[in-house]
């Protein structure tokens, strides 16, 4: 599987996903799927400032990403695919078969409740989560390789507690 | 809660964890003049968040200048988008305490000179010695 990583972050590319786990990971290319960054050449010209010289970046809307994910998975190079939000990724879901997906960042906003210190979230994006552990996704969250992977039933389970 | 006294921050320092407080705290330390920087921390901020962190402290403090740890970091894009409608902003990636010293001691340069200046000092700071190699040095070129 080269694409290693299917990660929900509201950063999108960050510290955190170019280095924290790109250099584990060995990570060669980034997959941006956002519908709204695909159709900017300014937003898309930001995001390649901020892509190491080593990676590549490819940006798709959720429709071409659904066509091309087979294409990435052969990919001879590792990559983690990144959406800034879980609507987005469960809409990648329900186009195409995803095996597990990473909560790395959904941040504070008004009407979320703190599940843990990088993830908040509002009752749409829970009931979203469920969909996709439904479907047979594994949810987990995970801000940085070296952390406890948190299963997505231990997540909603937690209280306002960081 | 703004007009208290005039602007003295002349530059914001932004990265991750205390990385910024921590730089600036050190500069305090060194020159005294800990005011010139505004730290910032990213921690626990959406994206959203971030910008509109950044264009308050830029719009608050008058700073013309902004340093960032890492390029491909979220305050080094924040800083861009805070740019496009700001393009006097000054921007400044993979600071280090050197290149911030730098720029405290050229504070009435403009400060697209001082932050060049900057940058060179920031760069030659850096060497590498010992672990038992041959060509000795670790005095740059």
């Amino acid at each position: 599987m080269a694409i290693e990583l299917y990660r929900i972050d509201d950063r999108l590319i960050h510290g955190q996903v170019v280095v924290g786990w790109g250099s584990p990971l060995d990570i060669q290319f980034l997959v941006l799927v956002d519908d709204d960054v695909a159709d900017s050449e300014w937003e898309q010209e930001l995001y390649r400032m901020g892509t190491p010289p080593e990676m590549a970046i490819y940006f798709e809307t959720v429709d071409s990403a659904a066509g091309q994910l087979d294409h990435y998975r052969r990919d001879e190079r590792r990559g983690i695919l990144l959406t800034s939000s879980i609507q987005t990724m469960r809409r990648l879901a329900e186009a195409a078969s995803i095996p597990a997906v990473n909560l790395g960042g959904i941040h504070h906003r008004t009407g979320r409740t703190e599940r843990l210190r990088y993830v908040f979230l509002d009752g749409e994006e829970e009931e979203a989560l469920r969909s996709l552990a439904d479907r047979g996704v594994i949810v987990t969250a995970q801000d940085v390789p070296a952390a406890r992977a948190v299963p997505l039933s231990e997540l909603l389970a937690a209280g306002q507690e960081g | 809660m703004s007009d208290s006294n005039a602007p003295a921050i002349r530059a914001i320092v932004a990265g991750h964890g205390d990385w910024a407080a921590g730089l600036v705290s050190a500069l305090a330390q060194i020159t005294g003049r800990g005011d010139l920087f505004l730290p910032l921390t990213n921690r626990g901020m959406s994206g959203e968040q971030l910008e509109m962190a950044l264009r308050a402290a830029v719009d608050e403090t008058g700073a013309s200048c902004v340093f960032t740890d890492l390029v491909g970091g979220s305050w080094t894009l924040t800083a861009r988008r805070v740019m496009r409608d700001r393009p006097s902003l000054v921007l400044v990636t993979g600071a280090n305490l050197s290149m911030l010293l730098d720029f405290t001691f050229h504070d009435s340069m403009p400060p697209e000179e001082a932050a060049r200046l900057a940058v060179e000092k920031g760069r030659s700071a850096m060497t590498v010695g010992g672990g038992g190699m041959q060509t000795g040095g670790g005095r740059g070129n």
